[in-house]
């Protein structure tokens, strides 16, 4: 293992560019390799569990829990309510991390955490010990959220919010609306899971109507006065399916919303209103087993950005979206990056390998209507304090066709690129 | 370097001002035409000038990169055209020195040429055939702007290919390790030369694509080198 000295005298600044040996720490499951447990295996904790396992070269054992054994991803998943992707092309399954990097998948439920014996529970009764544990579990609802909805209403008014059973719901519900009925959305508050999110769902709710049902109505009920790309979508939304879709921002009760499930209304500043499809999707907090672990503060879990520690334990790495670390938005392309930062850091501690200074990158796509793709994003470095963005782009209005449908294969090349990069 | 994009002098002054490397960046259109004699064999110029292994190139100035219908170009220089490349004096410099490094999978089989003073004379003779030949040499399309070819100095800077494989973790989100090409370009095997140019064009923003500006932009030269070290050997 060589490492050019020359490398790191460039015009960087020296602390940045830096890299670091460490010493192993001793490691508690005293026999043996050094013990990895990653909970989740989503977006951020299958990386991780594949890079740990890749790099370590065998040199550390990488156990991965997660309940479900087809992993669907929610990016993509609007193109799939669309009609742009069938269901099965956006499941991915754990066969490769298992036969080819080794690592031990465990389909199970993580229930308890205790830091002070480091060791994890599951449903299932077994108990796990580990020398680092990554926690990517990503989000839930935040209760009493949205008034007159709770997780037991997910089958009258879906969020769709966690891909799979969801997402075929809400489909199969949008295609089955009668001639000329309403689609409602109630769109989430700040911070939540994948920004665009709903307002890509927006417009592959508006292309299916348009199709299907000319005559229908969207109605988004939203808490903010701004979204992301928001110029975009409206620029997007006019041009492609005008007159269909309207957007209730707080200033006109956009934030002052009830549900009632059983009588399929929604009540918006007062005024109820009858609708077919009602999408609620909730505020949202960090995945339970953050709370369970007790490294939360308020919602979410406080990381450190240089390595994604969790700032109350540091036997403990939180990624993707349950991870508060600063600027980055929550989405599958970020907790894929930390995951990357996070394996680096865990292999450093556990095997003594190289500590690079943390990078992380991000971008997102949506699709509008059929070619008509945009993208927003942005490169980040850690910081004491946060991990702070440096630069960053976005689509511009007025584009043409050509850049449109380049930025559209673009985000299919990504996905194919990005969801090998987590399940191998 | 140093050529001021805001010169308005006339063309008598500027002449008579002129040092002797300035004429070299613009170049002398008659030596051009003997120049051009090179590429005569695959491509044509002028009245009546038509594709043949090459596009023709009446209009070159000003026009988007793989711009001409019912012309196959490589997929690179393709998406480049998407992207909003429109082809200008230092463009075309870039990509006539050295075709592959500007597009790696360009179509065009030539080597590139290395003489700075013979491009400027080729490009003042094809810009002959462009639009506004007349404002020759105020024209914005025809000057020549800062010097973008990679210092031998950067070129010759060794990589860690081991720092590149750490580095290229962010790469690898959306470039495929498969070397699939499908949307994204692969990028596994690339020549580290060729890989050190391309990655100097973005941060340079010469090649226009916005994701890449951004991620060559924050890459140090020898993070660069580190990743065409990996990159290089990388393998599926
Ligand atoms: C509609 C929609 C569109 C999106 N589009 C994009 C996009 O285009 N690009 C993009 O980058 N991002 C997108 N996202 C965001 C992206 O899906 C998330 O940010 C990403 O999945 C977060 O990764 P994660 O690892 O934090 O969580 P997840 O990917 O949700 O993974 C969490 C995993 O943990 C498991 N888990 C939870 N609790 C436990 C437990 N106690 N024990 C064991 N396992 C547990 C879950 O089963 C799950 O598989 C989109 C999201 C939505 C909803």
């Amino acid at each position: 293992m060589k490492l050019n000295r020359r490398l790191f005298m460039g015009g960087v600044a020296a602390g940045a560019a830096a890299a670091t040996l460490a010493t192993p720490a001793a490691h508690a499951s005293n026999q043996g390799k050094p013990k990895v447990v990653v909970i989740g295996g989503g977006a951020g904790g299958a990386t991780a569990a594949r890079y740990v396992a890749k790099d370590s070269k065998g040199e550390i054992d990488v156990t991965l829990i997660e309940p479900t054994r087809s992993y669907y991803t929610c990016f993509f998943s609007n193109l799939y309510i669309g009609g742009f992707r069938e269901l099965n092309s956006i499941a991915h399954s754990y066969g490769t991390l298992a036969s080819e990097y080794g690592v031990n998948v465990v389909h199970d439920w993580a229930v308890g955490i205790d830091r002070a014996a480091r060791t994890v529970t599951l449903a299932g009764g077994a108990t796990l010990s580990y020398d680092r544990l990554i926690l990517s579990p990503g989000i839930d609802f935040v209760e009493g959220a949205v008034d007159g909805w709770d997780v037991s209403h997910q089958n009258a008014m879906p969020h769709a919010y966690k891909a799979g059973s969801q997402s075929e719901l809400l489909k199969a519900q949008i295609e089955a609306m009668p001639e000329g009925g309403t689609f409602a959305m109630v769109a989430p508050p700040n911070p939540f899971r994948c920004p665009p999110g709903p307002y890509e769902r927006i417009s592959m709710v508006a292309h299916v109507l348009k199709a299907k049902n000319p005559t229908a109505k969207i109605i988004v009920a939203d808490p903010k006065d701004k979204f992301s790309k928001m110029a975009l979508f409206q620029e997007g939304w006019g041009l492609h399916y005008d007159g269909m879709i309207d957007w209730i921002g707080p200033d006109f009760g956009g934030g002052d919303v009830s549900v009632n499930p059983d009588a399929m209304t929604l009540t918006i500043d007062g005024e109820e209103t009858k609708v077919d499809v009602c999408n609620v999707i909730p505020a949202m907090k960090a995945g339970r087993i953050c709370e369970i672990a007790g490294i939360t503060d308020g919602n979410w879990a406080p990381v450190n950005p240089h390595t994604m520690q969790s700032r109350m334990d540091e036997n403990i790495h939180v990624l993707g979206d349950a991870s508060q670390q600063g600027d980055m938005p929550k989405s599958g392309f970020a907790a894929n990056s930390q995951a990357k930062v996070a394996a680096m850091a865990v292999r450093s501690a556990l095997t003594g390998s190289k500590l690079f200074p943390a990078k992380f990158t991000n971008t997102c796509w949506s699709l509008i209507d059929s070619d008509d793709g945009v993208k927003v994003g942005a490169s980040y470095e850690a910081t004491d304090e946060k991990i702070a963005k440096v630069d960053g782009f976005i689509s511009q209005t007025g584009e043409d066709a050509e850049l449109r449908k380049t930025t559209y294969e673009e985000s299919i090349g990504w996905y194919a690129g990005i969801t090998s990069d987590m399940f191998g | 370097m140093g050529w001021n994009r805001h010169i308005t002098l006339s063309l008598v002054a500027l002449f008579a001002t002129a040092s002797p490397s300035l004429s070299n960046e613009i170049g002398d259109a008659d030596k051009g035409a003997a120049v051009f004699k090179e590429c005569s064999s695959c491509h044509s110029v002028g009245q009546g000038a038509k594709n043949r292994v090459g596009p023709h190139l009446n209009g070159i100035f000003g026009r988007r990169a793989a711009g001409l219908d019912g012309f196959r170009y490589s997929n690179g220089l393709t998406r480049m055209g998407k992207d909003g490349l429109v082809w200008d004096f230092d463009l075309l410099d870039r990509y006539v020195e050295n075709p592959k490094a500007f597009a790696s999978d360009t179509r065009m089989a030539y080597k590139g040429l290395k003489d700075a003073g013979q491009r400027a004379d080729l490009l003042a003779y094809l810009r002959r055939y462009s639009d506004d030949p007349g404002n020759i040499p105020e024209a914005a399309p025809t000057m020549a702007g800062t010097d973008h070819s990679v210092d031998a100095a950067i070129l010759a800077i060794q990589g860690d290919p081991e720092y590149g494989e750490y580095l290229s973790s962010e790469c690898t989100s959306c470039h495929q390790l498969s070397g699939d090409n499908d949307g994204i370009p692969g990028i596994i095997g690339w020549p580290a030369e060729d890989f050190v140019v391309a990655m100097h064009a973005y941060k340079d923003k010469f090649r226009p694509h916005p994701v890449m500006q951004m991620m060559a932009g924050r890459l140090s030269n020898e993070e660069i080198a580190a990743l065409a070290a990996y990159f290089e050997v990388a393998g599926p």
